[in-house]
């Protein structure tokens, strides 16, 4: 959880913080010419918390941990760390895998959740230094358009992201054989795999919480 | 088996592919017996050691360790068994992101029902017997080879196996370190009546451990008995690895 978890808040920070202030600098432009400038909140509170803060918050997550547990685990089947647990009558899968997947189901919305907070602060600090918006109108504004299955469901999805992350890099690691050439390559593979299957898979869920919930709250 | 066996292996044959490794192996390793199995590099010595304790499965042939086919038996019963093994594995193996307490607490408080004034006396009683007690709270990565290889050692027998498996024990260390290395194996073996199968082309420690040898080559044993006897073989791949060998020595 720590590693997940606690050690991804700067990374997951920054990230938020820069989705925030950039798309705001972005479309205000855009809606000034269509004379939509008040809508400014309502977009980037309907883009960061359904789309961009779970995918974005995912895709970084996947960076780091996934080349974080695929070169660890990795390292642990070539120096035959894996083999010293199950000669010990330890189950290396679950010391190894279960944890790690349970941590990235439960850190990924946690995180989702704190990247979105952010993005929205900087997207409000924007939109201050720019046209000095009061806060209680960012907020008021931001939040007119969101419902509670949009938060819901498009935060919980990022559990499937982190089990993608989780799965695909402890497999990868797990059946590395060969040198620190092939961990290596693990991280890698654990990287990009992850990373695909999570467009793959948002593609998927969007589309399915478009037919449960309707346009409005996929 | 044997009524004395407590490692019987019976016409093991084990590939990977089209590659045949152990084209049938046979060995009786007696109780308080320490066998060493000798050979070149690629010849079989790990995966002939690693169907021992069931990391790899066999294609044909029988495996009993303390009268149970390891071959044969998985899950609970197959870690049951294990519980009586210790392993030295060649590069030591220790968990990195643990300190050297850490590494020896891991296995104790996941099978033994110590209280934690218990488990670090024990603790402390195995550094002490491998002459390491002050690296309690060092992490493996501050350790020389020959410290590694000690306290993995101790790891192997905190939890005071009746058999242990050495995967090259000495590979790598100074002569110094073999020496000290090789010493340990042989108390253990004389204070605890261990039974073990060693691998090893290191010969110091041959000479030092061994009760019997037994020389693998192309999957299979070519000669059996001590390390004289085996050095006297008339077998070109003996001939060969005790003369580079000697050579290196010397």
């Amino acid at each position: 959880m720590d590693e997940v978890g606690s050690k991804s808040f700067i990374l997951t920070s920054i990230t938020g913080l820069a989705i925030g202030v950039v798309l705001a600098m972005q479309s205000r432009g855009t809606l000034i010419r269509f004379g939509a400038e008040a809508v400014l909140p309502n977009m980037l509170a309907l883009s960061v918390v359904k789309e961009i803060g779970p995918v974005f918050t995912s895709l970084v997550l996947a960076g780091r941990l996934g080349a974080g547990i695929g070169a660890e685990i990795g390292s642990m089947r070539v120096t035959e760390q894996i083999d010293a647990l199950e000669v010990a009558a330890l189950k290396p899968f679950h010391f190894l895998v279960i944890t790690r997947v349970l941590a990235c189901i439960i850190m990924f919305p946690i995180l989702t959740l704190w990247t979105d907070t952010i993005a929205l602060t900087g997207g409000y600090m924007e939109s201050y230094l720019a046209s000095g918006m009061d806060y209680r109108i960012f907020i008021a504004t931001a939040f007119e358009s969101l419902r509670f299955s949009d938060i819901l469901v498009d935060t919980l999805k990022t559990g499937f992201f982190g089990f993608i992350v989780g799965i695909v890099s402890c497999y990868l690691g797990f059946t590395v054989r060969g040198g620190t050439r092939e961990v290596g390559q693990a991280a890698m593979r654990a990287v990009v795999g992850s990373s695909l299957l999570i467009l793959l898979s948002d593609v998927i869920i969007v589309r399915i919480s478009m037919l449960l919930f309707g346009d409005a709250g996929s | 088996m044997t009524e004395q066996s407590i490692i019987q292996l019976r016409d093991l044959k084990k590939a990977f592919g089209a590659i045949e490794v152990l084209k049938g192996i046979n060995l009786d390793v007696p109780n308080n017996h320490c066998a060493v199995v000798m050979g070149g590099s690629g010849s079989g010595k790990s995966v002939l050691i690693k169907n021992i304790v069931g990391l790899l499965k066999p294609d044909s042939g029988s495996i009993s360790v303390l009268g149970k086919r390891v071959d044969l038996i998985q899950g609970d019963e197959l870690d049951q068994l294990r519980l009586s093994i210790g392993y030295l594995f060649q590069s030591g193996a220790l968990f990195d992101s643990m300190t050297v307490s850490e590494n020896l607490m891991f296995f104790l408080e996941r099978h033994l029902n110590l209280s934690p004034k218990e488990a670090n006396d024990k603790i402390m009683q195995t550094l002490e017997w491998v002459e390491l007690p002050e690296k309690l709270n060092d992490y493996p990565a501050d350790l020389s080879g020959g410290q590694k290889k000690r306290i993995a050692l101790a790891r192997a027998v905190i939890m005071e196996p009746k058999i242990l498996l050495y995967d090259e024990p000495t590979t790598g260390l100074d002569p110094v370190s073999v020496r000290m290395v090789s010493d340990l194996i042989v108390r253990l073996q004389a204070e605890r009546g261990i039974t073990s199968v060693a691998i090893t082309h290191d010969l110091l420690c041959a000479e030092i451990i061994a009760d019997s040898v037994h020389f693998l080559q192309d999957g299979q044993f070519v000669a059996s008995g001590s390390l004289e006897e085996i050095s006297r073989f008339d077998h070109p791949a003996i001939a060969t690895f005790f003369g580079n060998e000697t050579s290196h020595a010397s």
